[in-house]
């Protein structure tokens, strides 16, 4: 009997806690709204993923069209100019958004699928795992990931789908060390012992026990991530290394009016101007969820 | 420290080495003869000719003992295309120009990043902690390519201040040499620059909380010398750490400004190559790049144990 009313009484108190812990988090979730930083970088993305969804409908021209007139500066019929093509600048620009928003998230996907995999893997099992993680990783770290997208396309070649698995592979070993780091922490926690005592398989352990406990730094690179994958591919394209060059993106099209700058500055001004304000709003909201998760900063001052 | 060295300097020779093998390898795993390319398919005779001259035609294995072998002699092999120049020469003439680029850049950016740390760090939460924020966040958030772009526009198209594009060697005069340096340099160093001074504000705010920064304070040192002289070299320690990512990060950027600007750095003899299929010149840039970099990590090394007396390696 006595046991019994412990046992409630242990259950009131942990769904008490659980409820706690979730009204802190809605809070969190507000702060991080109440951030004017994070309120802008949100705001901004919203409006560039619509305008990439919606292309077809928000671009005023076909991105592809040489319908007027060369080189013509910004006007209220185009906005942003018209290119050396006669294209309209704007139309190409949000035809843009589409590769460069699908490349930044998809290859940080994949790293992190990738790599969360690897980092975990080598810190739950240590041995010889742990040992061929942990040379992959010193590996890649010793080079900027930049330059490994450079010299992945170097052997896979140009297209969109090699700059996809260049970019990503680039990345991976920045969330396999964050994994394994934080598995390390986890692994001596003494639910880990008890989930092992109870008999749990390893899988279910690293996938229920481990991984939940694992994601607010992962959460952190996982934005930082995407704002360098989103870099990183317009300067894959813009040197040449990137997508077909039919398609419009805004490395490509940067690149496209190097030679007509001194005539058309607007052509050299808002591709560029589309990429910071897309990494910028990324970098915003990236700062504001370390500061809500208090993720400490990493020695890692953000690799390209 | 003469152990800790040795070992550090096999480390890096391991790391080259795989770099070396990881490139050779994967180039030649992929599809498509550069030399058929060349020969625009037309002439397979010749092709078999170009790949017996390039040793193409002997088993992988071989190649590859030939290959680590030249490397070791300082033989990159050579050139694909046109006169056939020998890539080592091509990789040690551009070497100076990057280095020269990467020099001025991580000179430019420390001027500019370490009074910036310090102002946002002494002047925490006022408004001009925040405006410095703000470009730092700029600054990371710009692709150095659009920003060499705007240098363009603006100090040479427009105001003519400044030649566009190529580079002279410094022996040629400083002026020459820095004028077309100055623009490809700040667009490598921006970003450089606001990491830098975000993590000299943060790590100078963590050591003005330190105990013995109170202590120094409450001998009544006067606040110049106690920042200057207390303060700022122990902030100095963690940005140390992280300059060899951050000069790996500054090295990334020469390869694309240089593709802007022009000048035949290693950047720009990688891409070219890249583009030409011409895989020795690719393998050539990729290793000298590779070393470069392992040689900066090595230096931040031991640097860090100059810096920090505590840090024994052995």
């Amino acid at each position: 009997m006595d046991s019994e009313t412990d046992l409630d009484g242990t259950a009131r108190l942990d769904s008490e806690e659980t409820a706690l812990d979730r009204q802190r988090q809605a809070m969190r979730w507000r702060s991080l709204l109440r951030d004017k930083k994070a309120l802008i970088g949100l705001i901004v993305l919203s409006v560039l993923a619509l305008a990439a969804v919606a292309a077809p409908l928000v671009a005023p021209y076909d991105p592809n069209a040489m319908d007027f007139d060369m080189i013509v500066a910004p006007s209220w019929a185009h906005p942003l100019g018209i290119d050396d093509l006669g294209r309209d600048l704007l139309s190409r620009l949000i035809y843009g958004t589409r590769i460069s928003l699908f490349v930044g998230f998809s290859t940080v996907a994949l790293s992190l699928g990738a790599g969360v995999a690897l980092g975990v893997a080598g810190g739950y099992f240590g041995g010889w795992v742990d040992t061929i993680v942990m040379r992959y990783i010193d590996l890649q770290w010793a080079f900027p990931n930049f330059i490994i997208a450079v010299y992945l396309v170097a052997v896979f070649g140009t297209g969109l789908s090699n700059v996809i698995i260049a970019i990503s592979l680039a990345f991976v070993d920045d969330f396999a060390r964050i994994a394994r780091g934080m598995v390390l922490t986890i692994r001596e926690e003494q639910y880990i012992d008890a989930a092992r005592t109870l008999g749990l398989s390893d899988w279910r352990i690293m996938w229920r026990h481990i991984l939940p406990n694992a994601t607010a730094p992962i959460i952190v690179q996982a934005t930082v991530s995407i704002s360098y994958a989103i870099l990183a591919e317009a300067g894959l394209s813009f040197l040449g290394l990137g997508v077909e060059s039919s398609t419009p993106t805004w490395g490509l099209i940067l690149a496209d009016a190097r030679s007509f700058i001194s005539r058309a500055w607007w052509l050299g001004v808002y591709p560029g101007l589309f990429i910071m304000i897309t990494v910028l709003s990324i970098n915003f909201l990236g700062d504001a969820l370390r500061d809500m998760l208090d993720v400490r900063e990493t020695d890692d001052p953000g690799k390209k | 420290m003469g152990k800790f060295l040795f070992r550090r300097l096999l480390g890096a020779m391991v790391v080259i080495w795989a770099v070396a093998t990881l490139v050779f390898f994967m180039l030649r795993a992929v599809p498509g003869d550069p030399f058929l390319a060349m020969m625009r398919e037309s002439d397979p005779a010749a092709a078999a000719q170009l790949r017996q001259d390039f040793g193409l035609d002997l088993p992988v294995y071989i190649q590859y003992f030939k290959y680590l072998g030249q490397i070791i002699q300082g033989n990159l092999g050579t050139s694909i295309y046109g006169s056939r120049i020998a890539v080592a020469r091509i990789v040690s003439e551009a070497f100076p120009r990057t280095m020269s680029l990467a020099l001025l850049s991580f000179a430019l950016a420390i001027i500019i990043a370490i009074p910036a740390g310090l102002i946002s760090a002494l002047k925490k939460h006022s408004k001009l902690d925040h405006t410095v924020t703000l470009i730092a966040f700029i600054g990371l958030s710009m692709p150095d390519f659009w920003l060499a772009i705007l240098l363009i526009i603006v100090f040479a198209a427009n105001l003519q201040w400044l030649p566009a594009i190529g580079y002279v060697p410094l022996a040629q005069g400083f002026w020459p040499w820095f004028s077309h340096l100055i623009m490809p340099s700040i667009a490598v160093g921006a970003p450089f620059a606001a990491i830098i001074s975000r993590m000299i504000r943060s790590s100078m705010l963590e050591v003005l909380k330190t105990d013995y920064m109170r202590v120094a304070a409450s001998k009544g040192l006067p606040r110049a010398r106690l920042i200057l002289s207390h303060a700022f070299p122990n902030a100095l320690i963690p940005v140390v750490t992280v300059m060899g990512i951050a000069f790996a990060l500054l090295m990334a950027g020469t390869v694309v400004v240089e593709n802007v600007f022009a000048i035949k750095g290693l950047g720009r003899v990688l891409i070219i190559g890249i583009l030409n299929r011409d895989y020795p010149v690719v393998q050539g840039a990729i290793l000298v790049v590779s070393v470069i970099f392992v040689i900066s990590n090595l230096l931040v090394d031991v640097l860090y144990s100059v810096i920090d007396p505590r840090i024994r390696y052995d």
